[in-house]
């Protein structure tokens, strides 16, 4: 028996965490992932208006925003059968691209970034050697010696206020941490731009959203941002997208490379095996065919054989979660009822407990989903993955390059290093793309067409499905309506994929089968732990999933 | 007057000019419902610190969309709130520490700024099972909002779930979900919207910053320059409504022309918030210029008293 190591909270993530791990020989031999937190939104959408779903899904999660509510107002639309105009297609591509050009430049300054980055250590740093460094690898609009040594002098004037706020009591100084000073300071006078750039970056989603988060402008049938569809909003969107993509393409895409010049070794740690897809981002009316990000699955590490994806194969599991015994179900058959008494809170109880040695096996409101039985990551390496297995031109070019400078194999993809630096991969690759959907709006404003939105009528009964792929991976909504109102309303969410416990089969979830093996220094201050938890991009608040209990019969549904 | 300069010279360096700053002072100083007089004031809150007010923010039962919007604070920008303005000690989303580290963050400043702190909470409170459908640390929410929110100097409920339960407080409410007030039985200020706007947050701290004491409330206890009058009273498409002229449908001749949304189910007429004034992100949009009807996200209940939606009132 190792030594146990609880992580509770998780920070830098959405949601609440814990993470219990065993160590032995300075490495992770066991894993658990637990999510902590039950809301129950599904229960709760039970007899609504349908129309009202996408704003009420939206609220699982505030750092996903805008992604529920498109897949949502997708599964709501195959429901009823309405099919959205162009403009209406283009503006929910713009939205989702600004989403993950958004979501992942937070996730990589001001989620993870922390776990490789040593701030205090930016305190001994030369300014004007970082500025050289700065200059020879990034093509930031900002730099020289006056500007790192202001950096610098911030950071000391903060820390020498004795008021460390969200730098305090971590793990700097940690023997993990490779960069040297200078590419420190440079890393942290990024962090600081990148706070900055996001909160501009948003003003995307203002412009045809209304705001963000919880945008407010998709409606079934379309989208409402009707006055939007003007030049100069169209202009000023295309300013602010340019200035981003700037941020990614000069800053956010050299500052990884150049961290994972130094953590090549992470190459080889944190790796899983499965990999699904469901895909995204519609060029035209034919799913799948059009989408940009491609539907697939990837089996034991053969990229070569991606073969395509089925929301039928699809089933949950709840052996090791905390609600009444069931077998597992596909979503539409699915039956939930969390335990009530039996978890009723004890004080001091809990924290004594480790989840490997619990009576009933059960450690998790997260459910376990299986694709034919199997635990699959989902999210941007997914796919990266798939579309390069499927042999996509762009992003093989991508991956290719990426490969090459860091002078590491295909291989190393399958790991902790290879998750983080997929994610900008794709940034990069969506962000670009981005260009060409403004100046197809453009064109259609200009032979008149600004048609915007699809009339239709709620029907008695309907049902249908929207298969979406957000941020963090794959994302899929069920919905079935009787009587002009919900009956049955469900998603199985990409933090669920990723941070979901053991399933009946006793397999790991992936973020457990990825920490397996992880190298831990410092059992007090367990930094690596943290870098393959974070690589996932974690949300809980969406991942604990919940079907309606009364829903247990089996049907087809349409696809639309 | 030393780190005064200092700080005005940093703006330079970020181009933003002293004249700049003074006149988002300004905005700030009115969208407070302050007199003018107050615009040196409210700068030097901003320019020099004496010690950072320490903040300790907590996260129970939410989507973390209420510190995105705070992430957007544009005036001033977020880098300067986190590292220049304002002493974050305990926020989970973006802190450094984790485990058993952060929750120490979190009980030594309690401990150290006991009376002192502002503690902002996102988030509703599970309350059934004795709090067992939300916890931190294997401590309930319940468990850590006893222990930490009567020990602050003032407690703000930013967002709605905080401020009355929100999306997991509706019916039928399977865990139980009480907004913080609610909860704990004690008065917290709320600033509730879904997400609110980050600028009647700042505004909130910067009052009590200035002036010692927290804004005049109205009777839920929202402040009254944030929350004083209905979305409809601000709304620039209001005249359409006197005149009769509503959107029918979305992305009809009506709708391209701005017309009243209230036939859409707009709850602007309910709704008490600043959004047609302030708007979000620099003034960018709101989602009633985004030909969307309001959703009264910052009334009670609005997930079960204002649906469905897309019906009118």
């Amino acid at each position: 028996m190792g030594k146990r190591i609880i992580v509770d909270p998780i920070t830098r993530i959405e949601g609440h965490l814990r993470i219990e791990v065993e160590v032995e020989g300075g490495k992770v031999k066991n894993a658990w992932s637990s999510g902590q937190m039950f809301r129950g939104i599904e229960m709760i959408l039970k007899g609504r208006d349908p129309r009202d779903a996408p704003h009420f899904v939206q609220r699982s999660c505030g750092v996903c925003t805008y992604t529920h509510a498109l897949s949502s107002v997708r599964a709501v639309e195959a429901a009823v059968g309405v099919r959205i105009p162009d403009n209406a297609r283009i503006i929910r591509n713009l939205l989702h691209g600004a989403q993950f050009q958004h979501d992942h430049i937070v996730h990589f300054y001001h989620l993870h970034a922390l776990d490789w980055v040593d701030v205090i250590s930016a305190l001994k740093a030369d300014p004007a050697k970082t500025a050289k460094i700065s200059e020879n690898i990034s093509n930031a609009p900002w730099g020289g010696t006056a500007y790192y040594r202001d950096v610098q002098q911030r950071i000391r004037t903060f820390a020498d206020s004795g008021q460390l706020g969200p730098f305090n009591n971590a793990y700097w100084g940690h023997p993990a941490y490779k960069l040297p000073p200078e590419e420190n300071l440079m890393a942290v006078a990024h962090y600081l731009e990148a706070l900055r750039l996001q909160a501009k970056a948003v003003k995307m989603h203002a412009i045809f959203g209304g705001k963000n988060p919880h945008l407010q402008s998709l409606a079934v049938g379309g989208i409402t941002s009707v006055r939007d569809l003007v030049p100069d909003r169209i202009f000023q969107f295309l300013h602010i997208w340019k200035e981003t993509q700037k941020f990614i393409r000069d800053v956010y895409i050299p500052d990884l490379l150049m961290v994972a010049s130094f953590y090549k070794d992470w190459g080889a740690i944190g790796g899983t095996s499965n990999f699904l897809c469901w895909g995204d981002l519609p060029t035209g009316d034919k799913e799948p065919e059009s989408l940009m990000l491609p539907r697939g699955i990837i089996k034991n590490r053969k990229i070569g054989d991606v073969k395509m994806a089925y929301q039928e194969k699809v089933a949950e599991h709840i052996r090791h979660a905390w609600y009444k015994k069931d077998e597992p179900r596909h979503p539409f058959e699915g039956k939930t009822e969390p335990l009530e008494e039996e978890v009723r809170y004890e004080p001091g109880g809990e924290r004594k407990l480790f989840f490997g040695q619990t009576k009933t096996g059960k450690y998790s409101w997260l459910k376990a989903p299986r694709y034919e039985g199997e635990p699959c990551e989902v999210g941007p390496l997914a796919r990266v993955l798939v579309a390069y297995g499927k042999g996509d031109k762009t992003f093989k070019a991508v991956v290719t390059d990426t490969l090459s400078k860091l002078n590491v194999p295909v291989d190393a993809l399958f790991s902790t290093l290879g998750r983080t630096a997929a994610r900008g991969l794709e940034t990069l690759v969506i962000g670009n793309a981005m260009e060409g959907w403004i100046m197809e709006l453009v064109e259609n404003v200009r032979n008149g067409d600004t048609k915007t939105y699809e009339s239709w009528k709620m029907p008695d009964k309907g049902m249908g499905y929207g298969l979406n792929d957000v941020a963090r991976g794959a994302l899929g909504h069920w919905i079935e309506i009787e009587d002009k109102k919900i009956k049955n309303y469900q998603y199985v969410v990409p933090s669920t994929w990723n941070l979901g416990p053991r399933c009946e089969a006793g397999k790991l979830g992936p973020v457990e089968q990825a920490l397996i093996g992880t190298p831990v220094a410092d059992p007090e201050k367990p930094v690596e732990v943290l870098r393959t938890v974070h690589s996932f991009d974690p949300c809980i608040a969406c991942a604990v999933h919940m079907i309606d209990p009364d829903s247990n019969e089996v049907y087809k549904i349409r696809v639309v | 007057m030393k780190k005064e300069q200092d700080f005005y010279q940093r703006l330079e360096q970020k181009g933003v000019s002293r004249r700049d700053f003074m006149k988002y002072c300004t905005v700030l100083t009115a969208t407070m419902g302050l007199s003018a007089s107050y615009v040196p004031a409210v700068a030097e809150v901003f320019a020099a610190p004496k010690q950072r007010p320490p903040v300790i923010w907590l996260h129970f039962g939410e989507c973390t969309g209420c510190s995105e919007g705070f992430l957007r604070s544009m005036y001033p920008w977020i880098d300067e709130l986190l590292i220049d303005i304002l002493d974050v000690e305990y926020h989970e989303t973006i802190m450094a520490a984790a485990g058993h580290q952060a929750e120490e963050n979190r009980e030594r400043a309690v401990e150290k700024y006991a009376g002192k702190f502002i503690c902002v909470v996102e988030g509703a409170i599970a309350t059934k099972y004795n709090g067992a459908y939300g916890k931190i640390g294997g401590k309930t929410f319940l468990e850590i909002a006893k222990s930490v929110c009567p020990k602050a100097a003032a407690v703000i409920s930013i967002g709605t779930c905080a401020a009355f339960g929100g999306v997991q407080a509706a019916a039928p409410n399977p865990g139980g979900y009480k907004g913080v007030s609610d909860a704990l039985g004690i008065k917290a200020i709320n600033i509730p919207g879904c997400p609110p706007n980050p600028v009647n947050l700042v505004g909130t701290i910067v009052n009590y910053l200035l002036l010692g004491k927290l804004p005049a409330m109205d009777n839920l206890n929202r402040p009254m320059f944030a929350y004083g009058k209905t979305i409809h009273d601000q709304c620039p498409r209001r005249s359409h409504f006197e005149n009769d002229e509503f959107v029918e449908e979305f992305g009809s001749e009506e709708a391209k022309l701005g017309y009243c949304l209230y036939k859409l189910g707009c709850r602007g007429p309910e709704t008490y918030n600043n959004c047609p004034i302030v708007k979000f992100h620099g003034g960018t949009s709101w989602p009633i210029q985004a030909g969307h009807p309001c959703i009264g996200c910052s009334e009670p209940d609005f997930w079960d008293k204002m649906t469905p939606f897309y019906e009118e009132m």
